[in-house]
C-alpha cells in the first residue's frame, strides 16, 4: 500500500509541478530556505521545511514530497537543490526550471526521525485538499498525529469542503486534537474535543488525553480523566482478546513445527531429533527460491512462498526418504537408538548448511501480502501471523484427509497399527515406512517456509523448535493428530495469558512445570491411545 | 579405606595388564603434547566459536584475524618472524572455551589470543589467562565492571555506546519515555542498570522507564511489541533502547515492522545490531531505527575504504560486510603488533607493560589509544538503518571517548578505577586508596 | 561389603577398568608433579584438568547407565542433576572468594554486588562451610530426583513420556538459572574461583588432587553401581527394564525400585558435577541445556548400554574425540565427524563398543572352549581351571 500511495503522490506532484511551470519564479525567503537544504545540517533542514511548507509556493509540495521519498538532491558545493522526478526528469528546486541533469556531486538530502516527522506533518497539511481520497485520508491522519497548531486553519478549511465520511471523521479528530493542545482554545471547544477523542477509544486517543498536562480548566481535566478511565476499561477487555489472538498465533506456530513430528514420532515411533533440521531445510529452500526470484524474475516475488511450499515439501520429503532408507530402517523396534542416530544426523545437517550457506542469518523477505497489519476493533492483527494460522489449519486438514481418504493413508494406518498383519495383506511395508517418514519430513519442510517469515533463517533455526515440538506431541498424546492440534493451541494460549502476568521467561517455566504435572495426571497425554497396543 | 580395596583389586589382577594399559595411556597422552612451537614463527591463537549458537557472529572475527595475519605477513611479519594462526573451535560451549584457551597457551604456546564474544566466554577463560599469564584481546562491546591485567578490551564499554546513544535521543529526538528491552544476561542487565541510573540523574521519572527482559533466542515478540506500543502511547515521546542479543533481533524487528511501529513514532536504538545482523533481515520496515557503534561500514575515510576493499578481496566476496567488532580486532591487532615491535619480544609481561599508551589508527579516521585500564579510546556514532542494510551516521561524538572500566553511574563502582601502569591494579578504590580483592 | 565379596562380583572387564582408573588416578598426578616439565613422560597440567573433566563425565555416564542400562529409565535430563551438584559446589567456591572479589565485598559474590543485592539470599546460607556444600551436592539433586521420580513413577509415566518430561525439567531449570533474578549469576554463572578447602584451585597440586579424587569417585561410583546391579535388587531392576508390567504383576513395587535407583543415580550425577566445577573453573546454566543431557546419553550408547564400563569408556571416547576434532585443521568439520560417529555407532555397533567387544569375546571364548573341550576330550586330559566370571 505504501508503494501505491507514493505513486499517487508522484502523479499529484507532477500535476502541481506542471502548474508551477506557468508561474514566474520569485526570489526571497523561499529561495534562501531552499538553499538551506544544501547545508547538510539537520537543524537547517528543519528550518527549511518549515519555511517551504508555509510559503504557499507551488513548488512547496514537489519539494517536500521529494524530500520524503529521498528524491531531493543537494549539491553541497554550489548550494543548488534539485527535485528529481520518478520519471528521471529534474527541476531546480528554487526556480522550478527544468535541468538537463543533476550533477554527480549532488546527493539526496538526509533525514533523521525528527525531520521525517516534520516532513510528514508538512505533507499532511499540503495534501489535505488533494483530489485523491486516499491521500486526503493519509493527510488527515498525519495531521492528527502531529496535531500542530499551524495546521488548524487548513484542517477547518478542509473539513468544510470534505464530503467523504471517513476523511471527515479523521479530520474532526485532527481538529479536536489540535484544539485540545491549543493554549488559547475555549473551555467549550476543549470539552467538545475531549468528547470527540473519547469516541475514538484507541491507544492514540488515550495518549492524547493523558498528555494534555495540568494547566487546563478543571472541567476539562475532569472530563479527560473520565474519558481516560472509560477508554482504559474498554482497552483492558480488548487486551484479553488480543492475548487470545496471540495465543492462537503462537499455537499455530507450535502446531506447524510439531505436526511433522506427530507423524514421524507419534505415528511411526521414531524419536526424530533431526526434525528441527528438516524445518530448517524448508526455510533454506525458501531462501534459495527467493534468491533465484530476486536475481532472475523479480516480478514473481509475491509468489515466492507459493513456489517454495511444494519445493520445500519435495526437498525435505526426499531427504526424509533418503534418511529413512539409509539409517532409520535399520533401527525399527529400537526407538531410543533412533534418538541417537538422528541426533548425530542433526549435527551433520546443521554443519552442512553452515558450510554451504555460511553461519550468518539469511534474508528471507516477506511478500507484500504477508507484511503489515490491520486493525480489528482495538487489536492489531498482523498479516503474516494470520496467514500462518490459516496455512497451519490447511496443512492439518489436508494431512487428516490424506490419512483418511487416500490409499497411502490407509496403508500408513495399517502398517502402524499392525505391521505383520499389514504385510500379510500384501502391503509393501518398507515402502510405506519410507513414504511416511518422507511425509513427516516434507511437512516439517513446509513448516520451515512459514517459519522463515517470522524467525531467523540460520543453521540453528531447527534447534529452537525441537523441544517445544516434542512437548506439544507428548502433551497432546503420542499417535493422535487431534491431540497435537489441541495440545499446540492449549500451550500457545496458556503461554500468552501467562506472559503478561509472569513475564516471558517465568511464563515459559510455568508452562513446562504444568506439562510435567499434567503428564503425572494423564501419563499418556491429552488424548491417550487405548488398548493393549500402548503397553508395547 | 576405599583406596586400599581398590589396591587389592588391582593386585588381584595381572600386573602385566596394568602396566601395558597404563603405558599405552601415557603414550596416548604424551602424543597429545607433541606439538612444539617453531622458533621462526610467532603463534597467534584464535578463540572464536565456529559452531553452535555463537558461530553466527564469531566466524567473521576468526576470518578477520586470519586476514590481518595474512596482511601482516605480507609486510614481513613481526620482528622478522612470520605470524602463524592457531584456530580452535570452542563451539559456543563455555567450559570448552576455558579448555581451548588452556590448550592454546600451554600446548600450542601462542603469544597472544584474539577471541571470545559473549561475556560468559570471557569470564570462563579469565582464570586461565591469569594463571598462565597470557594475553587476550576481547573485541566486543560489553558491560564493563572489569579490568584485568591479562585482558585488553577493544570493544566499547557502556560509556562508549549506551550513554552517548541515550544522550542523542534525549537531545535530538526529545525522548521522555524509555523502554529498556534486553535479553536476560549480564550485558543487558548491567547496561540497563547504568542507563536507569543515568536517566534518573537526568530527571526521568521511574514510571517513564519500562524494563523488559526476554530469554535467549526469544522468537515470539507479539506481546512485548504490543506492550511497547501501549507504553509508547502515553502522550510522551518514547524510544526503545535495545540490548536484545543477536538471534532474537530478527523476529523482534519483523514484529515491530508488522505491527506498524515506525522509527518516526517509536525509534529503537540497538547496541547489538550491526551490518552483519542486518544482512539477514529485510530492512525496509526498519528504516530510521538506530544503532550506536564505534564504527560503521558506511563511514567515509581512506583507512576504511582501503580496509573494506582488502577484506572483500581476501574473502573473495564483494558483498561481504564489515562491522564494529571487526574494527575492534583491527585496532587490537595493530596495537599488539606495535607493542611486540616496541619491546622486540613476545614475552607476555613485557608486552602487557608496553601496551598502555600504544596508539593505533582506527578505521574512522581517528587514532585510538590503549589506556592504563586496558580499554581504548573510541569515537561513538549513531547510525540510522538504511534500505541497503547499511547505516547513515546521524550523530557522532565530537572527539574520542575514553573507555571506563568501572561505570561512574553505579554506586558499587563509581569510586573504582583500573590502572595497570601506575597502581598496577584493576580495581583500585580511589576513596580508600586500596586495591580491592585479588586485583593486584 | 568386604573386598572379597566385591571381587567376586567383578568380571574381567570391571577389574581391568578399575585397575586402569586407579592407575590413572595415581600415575597421572605423580607424573605431573614429580617429573620435570617438558619431559617426554610428564603429563602437562592442562591435560590433568582435561582428563579430570573426562573422568567427571564418565561418572555422569555411569549414573545414566545405571538407570537406563539396568532399569530402562531413559532420562534426557540427567545434566540437570549434574549441574545442580556443580552449582552447590560452585556456591561454596564463590563464598570462599571472600574479599578477593573485584568489589571486595566480604559476603556477597561480585554478581550480587552489581545487581544491588543488599544481603545474601537465604538459599546461599551455609555454603561457606564445606561440609554443608558437600552435603548439598548429594541432597539437592537427590531430593529433586526423589520428588520428580515419586510423582512420575507413581503415576506410571514411562518410556518416551518420561524422557520428554525429564527434558522439560532440565529445560525449565535452564530458563530459571538464566534469570538473573534467580540469584545464581544468570548466564555468567559462577566463576573466578580462588580456593577450595584453603588450597588454591589453580595450583598444580590441587589440580592433581582433584584429579585423583575424581578417579576415586569414579571407582566408588562404579563399585556402588556394581553392588546394586549384581544384588537381588539389580535383578528386579533388570526385570523392570525388560517387562515392567509383568514384574508388577509378580508383586514387586516397581515404582519403589525405580525411585531408589533414580535417586541414587541423581546423587552420583551431582557428585560428578561437584568435582567437575573446580576443575573446569565455571558453572553456568548451559550445563542444563537439553542437548548436554542427550549427549550424555549418547556417551552411554557409544560405550555400550548396560555394561557400566562401557558408559565410562563412551564418555571418555566421545569427549576425547570432541577435544581432538575441535582444534587444528579439522575444527570446521568436527560436527560432521561427531555426527557421523553417532550414526555409525548406532548402525554398526548397536551394543556399543564394550557390548560389541563382549559379544565378540564371548563368542570367540565359546569357540576356544569348544576347541579346548574337543581337544581335552581327545586327550582325555586335565580340566582347565575355570576363570572367575
Amino acid at each position: 500500500m505504501p508503494a501505491n500511495l507514493s505513486a499517487r503522490l508522484c502523479s499529484f506532484a507532477l500535476s502541481l509541478f506542471l502548474i508551477a511551470f506557468a508561474l514566474p519564479a520569485f526570489a526571497g525567503p523561499f529561495e534562501d530556505a531552499v538553499a538551506k537544504f544544501a547545508n547538510d545540517d539537520y537543524s537547517d533542514t528543519e528550518e527549511a521545511i518549515g519555511v517551504v511548507a508555509s510559503s504557499g509556493n507551488t513548488l512547496a509540495f514537489p519539494i517536500i514530497s521529494a524530500l520524503q521519498d529521498g528524491r531531493l538532491m543537494a549539491d553541497l558545493d554550489s548550494k543548488k537543490v534539485y527535485v528529481t522526478g520518478a520519471d528521471g526528469k529534474s527541476i531546480d528546486a528554487a526556480t522550478g526550471q527544468p535541468v538537463a541533469r543533476v550533477p554527480d556531486s549532488a546527493s539526496a538530502v538526509r533525514l533523521n526521525n525528527r525531520l521525517r516527522r516534520s516532513v510528514d506533518a508538512a505533507v499532511g497539511s499540503l495534501t489535505l485538499m488533494s483530489p485523491d481520497l486516499g491521500m486526503r485520508l493519509q493527510a488527515a491522519q498525519s495531521v492528527f498525529k502531529s496535531h500542530e497548531e499551524a495546521a488548524l486553519e487548513a484542517v477547518e478549511g478542509a473539513l468544510a469542503k470534505e464530503t467523504n465520511r471517513a476523511v471527515k471523521a479523521t479530520l474532526g479528530d485532527a481538529r479536536a486534537a489540535i484544539l485540545l493542545y491549543k493554549s488559547d482554545a475555549t473551555e467549550v471547544q476543549k470539552l467538545e474535543a475531549v468528547a470527540t477523542i473519547k469516541a475514538r477509544g484507541d491507544q492514540e486517543a488515550l495518549a492524547l488525553l493523558t498528555g494534555i498536562g495540568s494547566d487546563q480548566p478543571a472541567s476539562v481535566t475532569k472530563a479527560a480523566a473520565s474519558a481516560i478511565g472509560s477508554i482504559q476499561s474498554s482497552l483492558a477487555v480488548w487486551s484479553m482478546v488480543q492475548n487470545a489472538w496471540y495465543g492462537l498465533s503462537l499455537g499455530s506456530v507450535l502446531l506447524l513445527a510439531a505436526i511433522g513430528l506427530a507423524i514421524t514420532f507419534g505415528v511411526m515411533g521414531v524419536i526424530n531429533m533431526a526434525h528441527g533440521e528438516m524445518v530448517m531445510i524448508g526455510a533454506y529452500t525458501t531462501f534459495v527460491v527467493q534468491e533465484v526470484i530476486r536475481t532472475r524474475y523479480p516480478v514473481l516475488f509475491d509468489y515466492s512462498l507459493l513456489i517454495a511450499v511444494p519445493l520445500a515439501f519435495l526437498v525435505a520429503g526426499a531427504l526424509g526418504v533418503v534418511i529413512e532408507r539409509s539409517i532409520i530402517r535399520f533401527l525399527y523396534g529400537r526407538p531410543l537408538e533412533t534418538l541417537l542416530a538422528t541426533w548425530g544426523l542433526s549435527l551433520v545437517l546443521q554443519q552442512a548448511v553452515r558450510t554451504m550457506f555460511g553461519p550468518t542469518n539469511r534474508e528471507v523477505g516477506n511478500p507484500s501480502w504477508m507484511s503489515g497489519a490491520f486493525e480489528l476493533g482495538q487489536i492489531t492483527i498482523t498479516y503474516n501471523r494470520l496467514w500462518i494460522l490459516c496455512f497451519t489449519l490447511a496443512v492439518f486438514a489436508i494431512l487428516l484427509a490424506m490419512l483418511r481418504y487416500t490409499a497411502l493413508g490407509l496403508e500408513m494406518r495399517a502398517v502402524t497399527q499392525n505391521r505383520r498383519m499389514a504385510a500379510s495383506m500384501g502391503i509393501a511395508t518398507s515402502r510405506v515406512d519410507a513414504l511416511t517418514f518422507g511425509l513427516g519430513s516434507g511437512i516439517a519442510g513446509i513448516a520451515g517456509v512459514a517459519l522463515s517469515q517470522i524467525d531467523n533463517v540460520s543453521p540453528n533455526l531447527g534447534q529452537s523448535y525441537i523441544i517445544d515440538s516434542f512437548m506439544v506431541v507428548v502433551f497432546g498424546g503420542v499417535g493422535n493428530l487431534w491431540g497435537t492440534l489441541v495440545g499446540a493451541f492449549t500451550l500457545g494460549i496458556a503461554n500468552k495469558f501467562l506472559e503478561p502476568v509472569a513475564g516471558a521467561v517465568l511464563g515459559k517455566i510455568a508452562i513446562l512445570v504444568l506439562i510435567i504435572l499434567f503428564i503425572q495426571k494423564r501419563p499418556r497425554g491429552l488424548f491417550a491411545l487405548k488398548g493393549r497396543a500402548v503397553e508395547a | 579405606m576405599l583406596t586400599k580395596s581398590t589396591h587389592d583389586i588391582a593386585a588381584s589382577f595381572s600386573r602385566r595388564g596394568v602396566i601395558a594399559a597404563t603405558a599405552g595411556l601415557m603414550l596416548g597422552l604424551a602424543s597429545l603434547t607433541g606439538a612444539k612451537a617453531a622458533d621462526d614463527t610467532i603463534k597467534v591463537g584464535v578463540l572464536h566459536s565456529l559452531s553452535g549458537t555463537m558461530a553466527i557472529s564469531e566466524t567473521t572475527l576468526k576470518d578477520t584475524i586470519l586476514f590481518l595475519i595474512d596482511e601482516q605477513n605480507k609486510k614481513g611479519g613481526v620482528n622478522g618472524k612470520k605470524l602463524e594462526a592457531v584456530v580452535v573451535d570452542p563451539a559456543s560451549n563455555w567450559p570448552l572455551f576455558a579448555e581451548k584457551a588452556r590448550e592454546l597457551i600451554t600446548k600450542d604456546k601462542v603469544s597472544v589470543v584474539f577471541g571470545c564474544w559473549t561475556s560468559v566466554s570471557r569470564k570462563s577463560v579469565l582464570p586461565v589467562f591469569k594463571e598462565l599469564n597470557s594475553i587476550l584481546f576481547y573485541p566486543v562491546q560489553y558491560e564493563g565492571e572489569e579490568s584485568e591485567r591479562n585482558v585488553f578490551y577493544t570493544g566499547a564499554a557502556p560509556n562508549q555506546q549506551a550513554i552517548p546513544a541515550v544522550d542523542y535521543l534525549m537531545k535530538d529526538e526529545k525522548v521522555k519515555r524509555w523502554v529498556l528491552a534486553g535479553t536476560d544476561y549480564v550485558y543487558p542487565r548491567t547496561t540497563n542498570k547504568i542507563l536507569e541510573a543515568y536517566l534518573k540523574s537526568k530527571g526521568v521519572a521511574q514510571e517513564d522507564i519500562m524494563i523488559n527482559y526476554t530469554p535467549f533466542g526469544h522468537s515470539d515478540w507479539q506481546t512485548i511489541v504490543a506492550d511497547i506500543k501501549k507504553f509508547g502511547s502515553a502522550g510522551k515521546k518514547t524510544a526503545v533502547v535495545s540490548t536484545i542479543n543477536g538471534d532474537a533481533n530478527v523476529p523482534f524487528y519483523k514484529e515491530l515492522g508488522n505491527q506498524g511501529i515506525k522509527a518516526k513514532d517509536i525509534p529503537v536504538v540497538a547496541f547489538s545490531v550491526g551490518e552483519e545482523e542486518l544482512a539477514g533481515i529485510d530492512t525496509k520496515p526498519l528504516l530510521g531505527h538506530l544503532a550506536a557503534w564505534n564504527y560503521f561500514q558506511s563511514i567515509k575515510s581512506p583507512e576504511n575504504e582501503k580496509f573494506i576493499k582488502a577484506w572483500q578481496t581476501y574473502t573473495k566476496n564483494p558483498k561481504r560486510v564489515t562491522n564494529d567488532p571487526m574494527e575492534a580486532h583491527v585496532i587490537g591487532f595493530d596495537m599488539w603488533v606495535k607493542a611486540v615491535e616496541k619491546v622486540k619480544s613476545t614475552d607476555p609481561d613485557k608486552v602487557i607493560d608496553a601496551l598502555p599508551g600504544i596508539e593505533a589508527k582506527n578505521l574512522t579516521g581517528g587514532t585510538s589509544k590503549m589506556l592504563p585500564n586496558h580499554h581504548i579510546t573510541k569515537p561513538v556514532f549513531i547510525g540510522e538503518i538504511k534500505a541497503n542494510g547499511q547505516f547513515d551516521v546521524v550523530w557522532k561524538t565530537p572527539g574520542l571517548v575514553a573507555g571506563d572500566a568501572w561505570s561512574k553511574e553505579l554506586d558499587g563502582s563509581k569510586d573504582l578505577v583500573g590502572d595497570w601502569v601506575g597502581k598496577k591494579c584493576g580495581n583500585f578504590n580511589t576513596k580508600t586508596n586500596k586495591c580491592l580483592g585479588s586485583g593486584s | 561389603m568386604t573386598p572379597h565379596m566385591l571381587t567376586r562380583s567383578l568380571d574381567r572387564g570391571a577389574t581391568i577398568f578399575l585397575a586402569v582408573v586407579a592407575a590413572c588416578g595415581i600415575l597421572i598426578p605423580l607424573s605431573n608433579l614429580l617429573l620435570p616439565a617438558g619431559s617426554f613422560l610428564q603429563v602437562p597440567t592442562y591435560l590433568v584438568a582435561l582428563w579430570g573433566k573426562y573422568v567427571c563425565y564418565a561418572l555422569l555416564a555411569l549414573s545414566i547407565d545405571l538407570i537406563w542400562g539396568y532399569c530402562g529409565i531413559l532420562s534426557l535430563g540427567h545434566g540437570a542433576f549434574f549441574a545442580l551438584g556443580g552449582y552447590a559446589m560452585g556456591m561454596y567456591l564463590m563464598r570462599q572468594i571472600g574479599t578477593r572479589g573485584v568489589y571486595g565485598n566480604p559476603v556477597l559474590p561480585d554478581f550480587m554486588v552489581f545487581l544491588n543485592y543488599s544481603k545474601l539470599p537465604w538459599y546461599w546460607y551455609g555454603f561457606d562451610m564445606f561440609w554443608f556444600a558437600a552435603l548439598m551436592v548429594l541432597v539437592v539433586p537427590g531430593l529433586l530426583a526423589f520428588c520428580f521420580g515419586w510423582l512420575a513413577f507413581r503415576s506410571r509415566v514411562t518410556g518416551v513420556y518420561l524422557s520428554i518430561i525429564t527434558q522439560a525439567m532440565t529445560y525449565a531449570l535452564l530458563l530459571a538459572f538464566f534469570r538473573n533474578d534467580f540469584g545464581f549469576g544468570g548466564n555468567n554463572g559462577l566463576t573466578d574461583f580462588k580456593d577450595i578447602l584453603g588450597f588454591n584451585v589453580q595450583a598444580e597440586g590441587t589440580r592433581a588432587a582433584l584429579f585423583t579424587l575424581s578417579c576415586l569417585a569414579l571407582i566408588v561410583g562404579f563399585l556402588i553401581c556394581r553392588a546394586i546391579v549384581s544384588s537381588k535388587l539389580g535383578k528386579v531392576l533388570i526385570a523392570v527394564r525388560d517387562a515392567e508390567s509383568r514384574t508388577r504383576f509378580l508383586g514387586y513395587r516397581v515404582e519403589s525400585y525405580k525411585l531408589f535407583v533414580f535417586t541414587v543415580s541423581a546423587c552420583m550425577a551431582g557428585v560428578a558435577g561437584a568435582l567437575y566445577v573446580p576443575q573446569v573453573g565455571i558453572i553456568n546454566p548451559s550445563e542444563f541445556a537439553p542437548g548436554n543431557s542427550i549427549e550424555a546419553v549418547i556417551w552411554v550408547a557409544v560405550g555400550g548400554r548396560g555394561t557400566l564400563v562401557g558408559a565410562a569408556l563412551g564418555a571418555v571416547v566421545v569427549n576425547y574425540a570432541k577435544t581432538f576434532f575441535t582444534s587444528g585443521m579439522l575444527a570446521p568439520y568436527w560436527l560432521f565427524m561427531l555426527g557421523a560417529m553417532f550414526i555409525l555407532v548406532t548402525l554398526l555397533l548397536p551394543k556399543g563398543i564394550v557390548g560389541t567387544f563382549n559379544a565378540w569375546w564371548d563368542s570367540s571364548k565359546e569357540k576356544r572352549n569348544a576347541a579346548t573341550r574337543a581337544s581335552a576330550a581327545a586327550e582325555d586330559g586335565v580340566t582347565e581351571p575355570k576363570m572367575a566370571e
